[in-house]
């Protein structure tokens, strides 16, 4: 039995929206007692030091890039990453080579994880075969071999009467999808969010507009279909009020942001650095503040990191023809406390996007910080300054866009289910 | 002499004085190119590569005659039948030609930022022959240069672009040099070819020629660039051209002198009317090809000083 006492820690409660100084105690892989007043006989004892203690972070809709480009990011890679940013639990993404959207492949994916990986990995599935948005997946033998929630990541499924179709029989099997909202012709070739930054730069650029045209559309199959949905990003300030609408309107809609859309905006591209191309793109600095006020109030539930490894040979090419992405495993949790920093929000609202709801949405115990919930934990020091390096990421793909950044939160000690997977014992 | 630049990618890094410094050098070029007197020791013993990633005529040629007049062995490399079309990437192609260690490298690419990329894998000096919708910096010194010519003087113009500045790398770095200089801007064209966000360039911005053009000392024509079109920017040539193409009855909202450019190659009775690119009077077009080699010579003459400072240094 391994009973551990964490003292002498700042408790990072997110459901009571508290920081409490105390002691947690944990045995048998679950949170037994949370403010503690005496350490239990036998228990093993970890000073926290005065540090935060709180909740792993759940990362929904990490890219791990196997099956097919291991060399990009394997379990293992992306399980340490993962373990080292304090993320305990992470959910992975299908668009991978070829896509997951057959239950073999989904087993495949599970059993490479439960093999290789440190950290808990629940994987979504596609929603419609080979992400072409023609024909559905089998989402009922899917959901029965383990997938978590149903995405075609970044693709649009374009045809509505499919969507709908899709939507629907997602519904009755209570099967949660991830949207990508985004109209696809407005977007079409778009390297950057248009403006006079893509125009000084001569690169194509979207209306930001076309964020919110995909939104109002799937808002209006939501009223039709009545399916349970999540917005993987919302990144501009006019899409806030048709989700607020849609929230008050009691459909069953939850939104989430990348970490790189709350700390960076369009400007950060500069010369072209490609590292800072994404999908969607970086946005004006008014839309950023206007999705860190929406994560601040609530009306975003979700941070995560987008976690998208690309190799040097898919970066190192004229902007336009770069790929999309980044890596965020390892910096989601320093980058997001840059917000607590400059108290844009504080560290129990910040907790509730990157582990409570996450945790509720995609139907897991884990994200509280109570009697009976996982011990999947993470203790940092808030404070500790760094300066990035890429080269010391355990990713298998280094595309950060923060190497050489300033940065706050270094992460001691991760556990989960009560066993440390990073930081010295 | 003032010109610290090591690589020539963009207006945007220069500062006016280097701007004026190559001018300069460029007007005595230019006297030079049409009393046969070149000197032909300036560039010898250097190499010079043209690359270009996307087709060109003109430009090539006036890179290369450049070069020949100032003595450099110039190569033309034509990029697309070569081992691009085989998978090489970029920094790969860059990689190896900076191992036959070329002095000059002249760069056209269909990209933004494709030349900037480069320029940071070579220790050559990179001169940008127009990358993407980007910048086409010596497209823009050949139109500054044969501006202060016509004009006496670059400042406190009244210069109008007029066409498809969205996709227009010689409108941009054209903005920016005008601008640097100190000159008043007006872009016109119709919103469907103005890039977003361009009022925030300090340009005045019109849909309509006639009252763009107003007072103007300049007219700047620019290229209907179809090829580059996705299909759908205007209704059709001769509805543009009705209303954006330059002929006699809108030029004549422009001052009396106004002047009447175009970078070449132009679509006579598209953007511009046959008759007023041929009035001796009013257009300088043969001018600024001729301008265009000696802004080139100069260019590579300054760059090529600057490396072997560099060299000496190292």
């Amino acid at each position: 039995m391994t009973l551990t006492a964490f003292t002498n820690a700042k408790v990072i409660d997110p459901k009571g929206g508290t920081v409490a100084q105390g002691t947690v105690i944990t045995a048998h892989g679950t949170i037994q007692d949370v403010g503690a007043t005496a350490i239990p006989k036998g228990a093993q004892t970890v000073d926290c030091g005065g540090k935060y203690l709180a909740p792993g972070i759940v990362d929904i809709g990490v890219k791990v890039s196997e099956p097919g480009e291991r060399h990009k990011e394997s379990f293992a890679s992306a399980g340490r990453a993962a373990a080292r940013g304090g993320v305990t639990t992470i959910v992975t993404r299908p668009d991978t080579l070829p896509a997951i959207d057959t239950p073999e492949v989904l087993e495949f994916v599970a059993r490479r994880a439960a093999e290789d990986s440190p950290v808990n990995v629940l994987p979504m599935a596609a929603l419609t075969k080979g992400r072409d948005g023609r024909e559905m997946t089998e989402i009922g033998f899917l959901k029965d071999a383990g997938a978590i929630a149903f995405s075609d990541c970044d693709r649009v499924v374009t045809d509505t009467k499919v969507y709908s179709r899709a939507l629907t029989y997602a519904r009755a099997m209570d099967a949660l999808v991830v949207g990508h909202i985004q109209e696809p012709g407005l977007s079409n070739g778009a390297a950057v969010t248009s403006g006079k930054f893509a125009s000084l730069r001569g690169l194509p650029g979207v209306s930001p507009m076309a964020e919110r045209m995909g939104l109002d559309r799937d808002i209006a199959l939501l009223e039709m279909t009545g399916a349970r949905y999540h917005v993987d990003q919302i990144t501009t300030s006019r899409a806030l009020p048709a989700l607020e609408r849609a929230k008050s309107n009691g459909l069953d809609i939850t939104a989430g942001v990348g970490i790189h859309h709350l700390t960076l905006n369009e400007l950060d591209v500069a010369d072209y650095r490609t590292f800072f191309k994404l999908k969607p793109p970086l946005r004006a600095e008014e839309d950023r503040l206007a999705v860190v006020e929406a994560v601040a109030s609530g009306l975003i539930d979700i941070i995560c990191s987008m976690h998208t490894p690309q190799d040097e040979e898919s970066k190192r090419l004229p902007f336009e023809e770069a790929a999309s992405g980044a890596v965020g495993l390892e910096t989601l949790l320093p980058a997001a406390l840059r917000l607590v920093h400059e108290k844009m929000i504080d560290l129990p609202t910040l907790w509730r996007a990157l582990s409570l709801n996450p945790a509720q949405r995609f139907g897991l115990p884990s994200g509280r910080m109570e009697a009976g919930a996982p011990a999947d934990l993470v203790l940092f020091d808030a404070g500790a300054p760094f300066v990035m390096d890429r080269e010391t990421l355990a990713s298998k793909s280094r595309n950060t866009p923060f190497d050489g950044a300033r940065m706050q939160g270094r992460v001691l000690g991760t556990w989960v289910g009560g066993t440390r997977v990073a930081g010295e014992s | 002499m003032t010109f610290r630049a090591r690589h020539l990618l963009g207006i945007e890094h220069l500062a006016p004085d280097e701007i004026t410094t190559l001018l300069d050098l460029a007007d005595t070029y230019a006297e030079a190119n049409r009393k046969g007197a070149a000197p032909r020791d300036v560039l010898a013993g250097m190499s010079q590569i043209n690359m270009f990633f996307e087709n060109s005529t003109r430009t090539q040629a006036s890179f290369e005659l450049a070069g020949k007049r100032l003595g450099a062995d110039v190569m033309n490399m034509a990029m697309q039948a070569s081992s691009v079309k085989k998978g090489e990437t970029l920094i790969d192609t860059a990689l190896t030609l900076n191992a036959m260690r070329p002095d000059l490298l002249v760069v056209r690419h269909p990209h933004s930022g494709a030349v900037d990329l480069l320029a940071q894998k070579v220790n050559c000096a990179v001169l940008n022959a127009g990358d993407g919708k980007h910048e086409h910096p010596t497209q823009a010194l050949l139109d500054a240069l044969t501006i202060r010519r016509a004009k006496g003087r670059l400042h406190r113009l009244s210069v109008a672009i007029c066409g498809d500045i969205s996709h227009s790398r010689v409108a941009r770095s054209n903005i920016m040099l005008l601008g640097k200089m100190e000159n008043r801007i007006r872009l016109i064209a119709p919103p469907t070819l103005m890039p977003s966000g361009v009022a925030d360039f300090g340009c005045e911005v019109f849909d309509n020629m006639e009252e763009g053009l107003k007072d103007v000392d300049v007219v700047m024509m620019l290229r209907l660039q179809r090829e580059r079109m996705d299909g759908g920017f205007i209704p059709s040539e001769r509805e543009y051209y009705h209303r954006y193409g330059l002929d006699a009855a809108k030029l004549a909202h422009a001052k009396p002198d106004a002047i009447v450019m175009h970078p070449g190659p132009m679509n006579r009775g598209v953007e511009i009317d046959g008759e007023i690119a041929d009035d001796i009077n009013r257009s300088v077009i043969q001018e600024q090809v001729e301008m265009g080699v000696a802004v080139r010579m100069a260019a590579m003459d300054l760059l090529a000083q600057n490396l072997r400072t560099n060299r000496d240094a190292a």
